[in-house]
């Protein structure tokens, strides 16, 4: 990589340019008990992020707030409270096309306030990082989790991945830059996790030293010329694309459609060498498989824990990236099962859409239990819906009378 | 700096595209003092247009490109409208990207920028219509204004939504009927040089492009100041001749007409104390500048 002639040598904040594979692989790591949004602040701390732009929704203020914290100490090249959503998108747009580094985050209402520019961060291949706190989207207004959001973010082109703990969330802010600037990839990320479930509450999270941090970000290293005036400003083209309603007009158009896709495809092979798989399995020989992410896995596991006192053995897939969709991985892993459980915490079950469009007999899959509009998620539910697949009788948990 | 980012190494010379070479052996890049003059005899940084014959926004384009004082470290952002075709035949870095967010785009950029290049200048001027600007934009056009953000906003003003066939626009005269104000429009043309004052823009000017003398020093002192000061923002009146029912030869006398001393496009200007200071300051040295080359030639002689 060209970007290890930095390598040892120090920021002006004394943390030392580490080969990104040492910082996350092999340094020392220490246990720290800290909030999600803690989590964020402490990753973005090492992440060499040069401009950082935030607005205000919950439940990522929090998050975007102690990035703040982090700007006047000097660990971020610039930050700023845009005015909407929008145009804070746009404004990471601008940082981005002028060669920075950039982190934001939103959740919610904000995503959707947002959308429009995610489509164009991909189409011109801007390897921005967008945190999204997942949090309903519906009226009447609800700050509450909901995973809604992300079906919409699956067709934007850009990367998306799901995660289901702190410590997920902590590698995956660093691993997300690595992956989203390669330049074969250079693709914008949204990095999401369940709102509250994983942003308001504490867990142990394992860090790496502080005084480490990426290499920063080459903007030469990519597919599209940086707009700074640093590289020759080539007309672009003869005729704007639009002017045109002819072959050669759809025809870009539509290829570079296709390379975006294709490139987060070729996303993959960096994604699984840093994430160890775009999936991970747990008994996967199991007659019954449940399949989902981010806290719905952790629900899971709990079901699982539960079923397995009562001598019913359970198996567990981990879908970590969504975009790119690992679909051959799932496939492979569900092969044998005979039901697959794909717990949901939104209203339009994308996920178990997703799964059913990616394997054959897709009859096997359950798509439940579904909760939204903030309603946690009892792993009992995820039992009963378990015990009914096999036919087993369990006692109602709520009645509806009978 | 001068070409010396655009060179073409020797052996690939002849087989660059005309253009490009007219670009490295003509343009005008670090040419101090570069300007309206030198259209016609060196190479300009526009390319061609796709806009209709006779339409004063590619006059405009011209003149702008033939005027900014830095345009080897300048980096324009445009919106979706009809300059927006214009924009890949520019020979400086360029962003569109969506319709309206060109000033939250610049605001990023500008700030990318500072923290990349410190101590160096790295100008950005954004371009976009009406629309743009003052409708579906107006929030982010405000904001970067309030947050005194440091580049040049310039509104190519023709009073409607060109791009997408005439329609009403808040920079549209009240009464005219277009697309979409099928009775004529309710409401009073917005007054964005004012708002801009009262926003924080230190350097604000109201006219026309009929001269392109005025147009070299409007851009030159909006950048500048930008650049040393806060924001600045410049509305230029580039008529769309087309759907006003002009014919091609006839936008200038449009232009002369709308710049009448009572009309809307009266020469108008505001200039914040800094930024009068600043523009002093930037005179004196220019004088200076030509005192010495006159007497260095008159030596040389
Ligand atoms: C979000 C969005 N809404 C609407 C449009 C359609 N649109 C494209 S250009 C344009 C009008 C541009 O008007 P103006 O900014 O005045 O520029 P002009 O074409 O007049 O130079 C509109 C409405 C769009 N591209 N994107
Ligand atoms: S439609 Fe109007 S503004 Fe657009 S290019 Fe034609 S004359 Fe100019
Ligand atoms: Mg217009």
């Amino acid at each position: 990589m060209e970007t290890t002639s930095v390598i040892g040598t120090k920021n002006k904040k004394g943390q030392v340019y580490t080969d990104p594979r040492v910082m996350m692989n092999e340094a020392p790591r220490t246990p720290s008990f800290f909030t999600g949004s803690e989590v964020i602040k402490e990753a973005v701390r090492r992440a060499s992020v040069d401009v950082m732009i935030a607005y205000p929704i919950t439940p990522q203020s929090e998050a975007a707030a102690l990035i703040g914290e982090l700007f006047a100490e000097g660990y971020i090249g610039d930050y700023f409270r845009g005015e909407s959503e929008f145009a804070v998108m746009s404004e990471c747009a601008g940082a981005a096309f002028g060669g920075a580094r950039v982190f934001t985050t939103t959740a919610g209402p904000g995503t959707m306030r947002a959308m429009e520019n995610f489509p164009m961060w991909a189409g011109a291949r801007l390897p921005i990082q967008c945190i999204v706190t997942c949090r309903g989207i519906n009226s009447p207004l609800s700050i509450q989790p909901d995973t809604i959001e992300i079906s919409y973010l699956m067709q934007t082109g850009m990367l998306v991945w799901h995660a289901e703990t702190a410590q997920d969330f902590y590698d995956w802010i660093m691993k997300g830059y690595m992956v989203s600037e390669e330049p074969d990839v250079h693709l914008p990320l949204a990095l999401c996790c369940d709102g509250f479930f994983v942003t308001h509450t504490k867990d142990v999270v394992n860090l790496t030293p502080a005084d480490m941090c990426l290499p920063p970000y080459d903007p030469y290293r990519s597919p599209v010329p940086c707009m700074d005036m640093e590289c020759p400003p080539v007309r672009m083209m003869r005729d704007p694309f639009v002017m045109k309603s002819n072959y050669i007009s759809y025809a870009t158009h539509a290829s570079w459609q296709q390379e975006v896709w294709a490139a987060i495809e070729r996303s993959r092979k960096h994604t699984i060498a840093w994430m160890d798989g775009l999936i991970e399995t747990e008994n996967a020989d199991a007659d019954v498989l449940i399949v989902s992410s981010g806290t719905a896995v952790s629900q899971g596991r709990e079901a699982i824990r539960l079923l397995a006192d009562e001598g019913i053995r359970v198996g567990l897939v981990k879908i970590k990236t969504l975009r790119p969709w690992p679909g051959e991985e799932i496939r492979e892993a569900t092969k044998n099962a005979k039901y697959i459980i794909v717990p949901e915490f939104n209203v339009v079950g994308w996920m178990a859409r997703e799964i059913k469009a990616s394997i054959p007999n897709s009859d096997r899959v359950i798509a439940g239990p579904h909760v939204c509009g903030g309603m946690t998620m009892p792993p009992e539910i995820i039992v009963e819906q378990i015990k009914h697949a096999l036919g087993i009788r369990s006692a109602a948990l709520a009645g509806r009378g009978s | 700096m001068s070409k010396e980012r655009i060179k073409i190494a020797p052996e690939f010379f002849d087989i660059m595209p005309p253009e490009y070479q007219d670009l490295v052996t003509r343009a005008t890049y670090g040419n101090e003092s570069r300007g309206w003059k030198d259209i016609g005899t060196s190479k300009e940084l526009i390319e061609e247009h796709s806009l209709c014959a006779g339409c004063p926004e590619s006059m405009a384009f011209r003149y702008i490109l033939a005027s900014l004082p830095n345009p080897e470290d300048t980096v324009m952002v445009g919106s979706t409208g009809c300059t927006s075709l214009v924009f890949p035949h520019v020979a400086v870095h360029n962003i569109h990207s969506l319709f309206g967010n060109q000033n939250a785009v610049a605001s990023g950029l500008k700030r990318a920028l500072t923290v990349r290049f410190p101590g160096r200048i790295k100008d950005v001027v954004v371009l976009a219509g009406d629309g743009a600007t003052v409708d579906i934009g107006l929030d982010m056009t405000l904001q970067a204004w309030f947050r005194q953000e440091k580049f040049t906003t310039i509104c190519f003003d023709n009073e409607l939504y060109a791009n997408t066939g005439g329609q009403e626009s808040g920079l549209m005269q009240k009464g005219f009927v277009a697309k979409m104000a099928p009775v004529g429009k309710t409401f009073e043309k917005v007054r964005l040089p004012e708002i801009a004052r009262e926003s924080g823009c230190h350097y604000v000017v109201n006219c026309t492009v009929s001269k392109p003398s005025l147009v070299e020093k409007v851009i030159k002192n909006a950048v500048y100041v930008a650049r040393e000061i806060g924001p600045t923002y410049l509305q230029l009146y580039t008529p769309c001749i087309l759907e006003i029912g002009k014919n091609s030869m006839e936008g200038l006398q449009e232009m002369r007409d709308s710049e009448k001393p009572t009309e809307r496009f009266a020469y108008k200007e505001y200039i914040s104390e800094p930024a009068k200071q600043l523009l002093a300051e930037i005179a004196a040295k220019e004088k200076e500048r030509k005192a010495a080359a006159k007497q260095l030639t008159s030596q040389e002689a």
